[in-house]
């Protein structure tokens, strides 16, 4: 991408197909599709929230590239215990 | 002479296996090896046409593997170089024809005879694919910088490594420069960043390859064309040579390269 570009925020077509390229590998080595990692991700929120409280509106999980290698990532917030005492 | 068995595989179809067979196969028995290329496209069979040996054909894949002829048989030998020989594919049968155990069969015959095997595999995931990579010892997958072709590198490569045939090695073919510096190509940064797998070769988009096919001559015989000498370079690195890739690619690669194992 040239300056020109860069200033006005015109992206060209070779970053769009490296965005989509990486969002459709992901889905295509891992063979799970969106409304999966839905579902696993409400598995994931209730199974977690009978041992400690979380802020489930928070939680994100998503797959991410290593290599050839796929990693799920899941980050999810705690409820400090402080806060919680004061509601 | 044992040979090392490689077989070309891309997913896609028309990216450009058979040209890198026949160029691969030209460039190496150029330097003095003796090497046998396979078209294992039954059904539809091409090596032979770019090659420009269609008018020689006696016997095919499925006449040795049918035991028909002996496989010496079916070796054309194509003149212009020392020791270059091409077996055929059978045109009027399918791929069901031939059996992967009859490709680890025919691979360890050939092993003997010659110093490299390139086997030409058909375009899909199914069983001629299966097939081709059979009796491989190296798999080389061939990708264009374009969306549909890297995905279907990237199943390809996960199907090898799931029948624990390594990791394969990747050729780009048909990089257009102008069109990577416009940002409208994705570069071969970006295509190694997706695949993350390990680099032979560059071959730039070129229009001497359909002169070539047009004269049944492959490029790599005079090697003055910038998609011949790419091919070249390709058989030099397989020969061990460390040869820098054409200054083709986006900014940033070879720091890439040097950084990676």
């Amino acid at each position: 991408m040239n300056i020109i570009d860069r200033m006005i925020g015109r992206k060209k077509s070779a970053s769009s197909a490296k965005e989509r390229l990486q969002l459709v590998l992901i889905h295509d080595r891992t063979d799970l599709t969106p409304a999966e990692l839905e579902a696993l991700k409400d598995d994931l929120i209730e199974t977690i929230s009978r041992h400690v409280e979380i802020d489930s509106a928070a939680v994100r999980i998503s797959v991410a590239q290593d290599g050839r290698s796929q990693r799920l990532v899941a980050d999810i917030p705690l409820r400090s215990a402080t806060r919680r005492r004061f509601r | 002479m044992t040979a090392k068995v490689l077989t070309i595989a891309s997913g896609k179809g028309g990216v450009g296996k058979t040209t890198a067979v026949a160029n691969i196969g030209v460039a190496l028995a150029a330097r003095g090896h003796k090497v046998i290329c396979v078209d294992s496209d039954i059904g539809l069979r091409n090596l032979d046409v770019v090659m420009g040996l269609e008018n020689r054909i006696v016997y095919d894949l499925v006449d040795v593997v049918e035991g028909r002829c002996r496989l010496r048989q079916a070796m054309i030998r194509d003149k212009r170089v020392p020791e270059l020989y091409l077996i055929p594919a059978a045109q009027t049968r399918d791929k069901s024809a031939v059996s992967p155990s009859d490709m680890i069969h025919l691979c360890n015959e050939l092993r003997p005879e010659c110093d490299w095997v390139l086997i030409d595999s058909p375009a899909g995931i199914e069983r001629g694919f299966h097939n081709a990579i059979a009796g491989a010892d190296k798999i080389i997958v061939m990708t264009n910088p374009e969306m549909s072709a890297v995905r279907d590198a990237d199943r390809v490569i996960g199907l090898v490594e799931a029948e624990e045939k390594g990791t394969p090695v990747l050729v780009i073919n048909r990089l257009n420069s102008a069109m990577v510096k416009r940002g409208e190509m994705i570069s071969v940064e970006d295509v190694l960043d997706l695949l993350a797998i390990k680099l032979l070769g560059i071959v730039p988009e070129d229009e001497n390859v359909l002169v070539a096919s047009n004269k049944g001559v492959p490029l790599a015989l005079d090697g003055k064309s910038k998609a011949g000498l790419a091919f070249q370079n390709i058989a030099r690195r397989l020969l061990g040579e460390e040869v820098p890739f054409l200054d083709l690619e986006s900014q940033g690669l070879w720091q890439r390269l040097l950084g990676r194992k």
